[in-house]
């Protein structure tokens, strides 16, 4: 049985609908991301575990019971909100232990525990010092600790990333994912930063306009995006129009792949810009823009099969200039058939 | 308990007991006077509930309640446009000083906000009369020869009055300084433009509806002051409030005192009302 | 920002002067040795200060002042801080309304509201009483409360709420714990605020308050219609100099511009 099961949740606000029918299942200890645009629902889906936002329809169950009776205070999930939400008049011993003061664990426990919780996220010694003065990176760490103190059946982060500069937030992210590993704490995290999903989850839920487009591991929702929508959200990628020929051939431009299941008709292909490789020949393109980018140059050029963008690493050999012609291929393995009638 | 209903019934929870307070310490009093300014009153007989438009009547047709009205608005007027006079530069200044200074002084424009209107009228009183220290000076000096009168006449009225309500317009002009930015003046000088364009084009436009609230909070509490034209202007310069104190607690005659208060009410409302409409309209952008 | 030049520092001098010069006319003639208005020029006396004394009216006064500001500003904070937060976070049919209504006591007249309580409370029989004055000063202080509690309670993340429930707290341990400390420096200053307003007020006041129960200020107007003099002024003196050491003391605690910047007093 899994841990975390969500079934068919909705919420409507007014005529809008912010979730739609949303299942899904968490295992023990999984880390999974909610990703998607503002607006998909992933906030709101956050809410609706915590019991801030009262559920339309479906049912939250966690371990089998269901969440939907039990008051916000009493789920015992641990959050981690995108402002932090510190209490400003604590300091950072008293933040931490609020959590277990509600539970009236012990005195002696109590202040063990807290010592065990601000050695973990590594700010030992910061006891006595109020959030208002300590940096972002060192709010973050308070916020966790508070959350991870109380043992949360869960534990739920709202962007928690997204307020810190971007070399604290990448090195946050290792630090996260190696505290989550520790603890083995089921966790939920919504973002909107494609990075941070790929790099801190198991899995990733894509979502859009309050639906599931996508559930799978990063690596495999990367390669093989179900739908124009996570191609195009999911890194950079080039949507290429063929048509294939029922006998399992595709043409696009001069470029012939033998692609199963791609039926009859015209088809839109996704294929990432490092998949794409220059050629001797293959489907003709003319270079339009060249952008050095250090480990390598991202090239723009004009194919007949639409615009695409192509990745040269930096490895001494010359690039071509704006203007050349050149001939592209892949590797039949390397594109995703994208669902018919789509475009990017 | 469902999170939904609790959510859907708190906030008239919380506010219950306040409007409680305000439905029967507010709305019903004021209903009452409203009322009361439609009964009859005969100096033996007293207030006799009997529905009469008499009251009103009077109020509108005699000449001795017209002059009083005139006066009390003209007196509001000349109030409100020597507090913008003075008050407008004076928070320019207050906002270009270093920031020790500007608290310190801040400290004595607004100070006198929270010291008793009686006190500060008494002060007056004592500064304008015929043997007052302004006339003393001004006779010392030379300009005059005999003492200014200035005890229980609308200029006296008027300056008391000038120095009690300034503090508001300094306030409100303040409160949109701090608004403006502060790279705007270098902006317009990098342009090209002098110290008195840089006024006219770019800081006032930005502060006139501060201005003009400034004006109309100045407006309405000099129109309705009661302390200082009873202390300057005595029994004889009466205005609005001053008669109906008179009407109430001299006269006795609380149904005519309850039709010149109900007038000063409904003309107060109807003019910030409007005002304020005006001026969201006509700087709907500005306040956005 | 560009530095004052010496047009505008004449200017301000001659403001500060216009502003002060009625508050230090007052202090220096209380001081005046003589039994009539006068500069004291045979130099200072506090015979004026010591004949307060033996006026008990005044002394009475102002402790009935004190006790009335202190009891009415209590009461207008319990009333403000339930209604501000309501209207802070809650978007309900009637909020606007509501929140005009509360602000009223700013826009009517005070000579209006003076008028209304005395025919209010006649009829019901409290008239000229201390429960009357009490009933009335809570109107006229209430704005000032709910303006700061407002202003404080708009300033909650309430996300902070929100994480000390997915703690484990309670509604009441919420507010306890968390709101309250939150908007404590709005609550303190609305209810200073609150207080001197009391305790200043004159205009409606004048109206229902009876010999039995007359107020500071009250006293000192019906005293200036009859005459003034010098003891009067010495009263003065001692009101304007306890209220510039609280206006220290605020600006110390709180500051005032924070305190003061888009209040507006009736």
């Amino acid at each position: 049985m899994s841990h975390l099961v969500l079934d068919g949740l909705t919420k409507r606000f007014g005529s809008f609908t912010a979730v739609e029918a949303m299942d899904l299942s968490v295992e023990r200890g999984e880390f999974v991301s909610l990703l998607g645009p503002s607006g998909c629902g992933k906030t709101t889906t956050l809410q609706m575990i915590a019991g801030f936002v009262p559920v339309d329809s479906g049912t939250i169950r966690l371990d089998g019971s269901d969440l939907g009776p039990v008051a916000p205070n009493r789920r015992g999930l641990g959050i981690v909100f995108q402002s932090y939400a510190l209490f400003p008049h604590m300091t950072v011993a008293e933040n931490i232990a609020f959590g277990l003061e509600m539970r009236d664990v012990p005195r002696a426990e109590r202040d063990a525990r807290t010592r065990a919780a601000m050695e973990l996220v590594g700010l030992k010694g910061f006891a006595d010092r109020y959030p208002r003065r300590m940096s972002g990176g060192q709010q973050q760490r308070v916020a966790l600790a508070r959350a991870l103190v109380i043992r949360p059946a869960l534990l739920l982060l709202d962007e928690p990333l997204s307020n810190l500069d971007a070399k604290l937030r990448e090195e946050m992210q290792g630090e996260l994912r190696q505290i989550q590993r520790s603890v083995g704490t089921t966790t939920i995290l919504v973002t909107h930063d494609q990075h941070e999903a790929m790099a801190l989850s198991d899995r990733i839920v894509l979502m859009n306009q309050g639906r599931i487009e996508q559930i799978g591991a990063p690596d495999a929702v990367y390669d093989r995006p179900a739908s124009a929508f996570v191609a195009s959200f999911l890194g950079k990628t080039n949507v290429l129009r063929g048509t294939a020929d029922g006998r399992g051939a595709v043409a696009i431009g001069d470029l012939v792949l033998a692609l199963a299941g791609a039926g009859s008709g015209p088809v839109q292909l996704a294929v990432r810009p490092e998949r794409l490789v220059l050629a001797e020949q293959g489907l003709g393109a003319r270079i339009t823009s060249r952008v050095f980018q250090g480990t390598h140059w991202l090239l723009g050029a004009e194919s007949a099969a639409g615009p695409v963008m192509l990745m040269r690493a930096n490895d001494g050999l010359p690039v071509p200039k704006e203007g050349e012609a050149v001939h592209l291929r892949f590797a039949p393995a390397d594109a995703a058939l994208l669902p018919g009638g789509v475009s990017a | 308990m469902s999170l939904a209903s609790s959510e859907r019934s708190a906030p008239f929870l919380l506010t219950g007991p306040a409007l409680m307070v305000f439905l029967g310490l507010v709305i019903v009093p004021l209903g009452m006077t409203v009322l009361l300014s439609f009964y009859d009153w005969g100096q033996y007989k007293g207030i006799v509930p009997e529905f009469t438009l008499k009251n009103w009547i009077e109020v509108f047709t005699d000449s001795y309640f017209f002059e009083i009205f005139l006066r009390t608005f003209r007196i509001a007027l000349l109030v409100t446009l020597a507090t913008m006079l003075i008050g407008v530069p004076e928070a320019y200044i207050l906002n270009r000083m270093s920031p020790a200074w500007r608290s310190g002084f801040l400290l004595v424009v607004i100070g006198p906000l929270l010291v008793s209107v009686v006190a500060r009228t008494l002060g007056w009183a004592l500064l304008l009369g015929s043997t007052g220290i302004v006339n003393q000076a001004l006779i010392g000096m030379g300009l005059i020869a005999q003492p200014l009168p200035f005890m229980f006449t609308e200029t006296g009225v008027v300056i008391a009055l000038v120095h009690v309500l300034m503090p508001f317009m300094i306030l409100a002009v303040w409160a949109s300084l701090q608004r403006l930015d502060p790279q705007i003046e270098n902006a317009a000088l990098s342009l090209g433009a002098g110290t008195l364009t840089i006024w006219r084009r770019v800081i006032l436009p930005q502060i006139v509806p501060g201005i003009l609230s400034g004006a109309i909070i100045v407006f309405s509490l000099a129109a309705s002051a009661f302390a200082s034209p009873a202390i300057i202007g005595g029994r004889r310069l009466k205005v609005a409030a001053t008669l109906a104190y008179d009407e109430f607690l001299n006269t006795l005659n609380w149904p005519l005192g309850a039709a010149v208060a109900s007038l000063l009410l409904i003309a107060l409302v109807l003019i910030t009302v409007g005002s304020n409409r005006l001026i969201e309209r006509r700087y709907a952008q500005v306040f956005e | 920002m560009r530095r004052n030049g010496p047009a505008a520092l004449v200017f301000h001098a001659l403001f500060v002067l216009f502003m002060l010069a009625p508050l230090l006319i007052v202090c220096i003639v209380a001081f005046t040795p003589e039994g009539y208005l006068s500069l004291p020029t045979r130099g200072p006396s506090l015979r004026w200060f010591r004949a307060i004394l033996n006026y008990p009216e005044f002394v009475r006064a102002f402790w009935d002042s004190l006790w009335l500001a202190a009891l009415s500003s209590t009461v207008a904070i319990l009333l403000a801080v339930p209604a501000a937060l309501a209207i802070a976070r809650y978007r309900f049919p009637g909020r606007e309304a509501m929140t005009t209504l509360f602000m009223s006591p700013l826009m009517v007249p005070h000579v209006v509201l003076g008028i209304a309580f005395l025919r209010f409370f006649t009829q019901i029989g409290i008239s000229g009483t201390f429960t009357g004055l009490v009933l009335s000063h809570i109107i006229v202080v209430i704005p000032f409360a709910l303006r700061l509690v407002l202003a404080a309670s708009y300033g909650i993340d309430r996300r902070i709420e929100h994480a000390a429930i997915s703690l484990g707290a309670d509604t009441a341990t919420v507010f306890r714990r968390v709101t309250l400390p939150l908007i404590l420096p709005g609550v303190v200053s609305g209810w200073l605020l609150a207080a001197i307003n009391s305790f200043d007020e004159v205009t409606m006041t004048v109206f229902i308050a009876s010999p039995a129960t007359v107020t500071l200020p009250v006293r000192m107007f019906l005293y200036i219609q009859d005459n003034i003099d010098p003891l009067i002024a010495a009263v003065s003196a001692c009101l304007i100099v306890m209220t510039a050491l609280l206006l220290l003391a605020l600006d110390r605690l709180f500051g005032l511009d924070r305190l003061f910047v888009g209040s507006g007093k009736g």
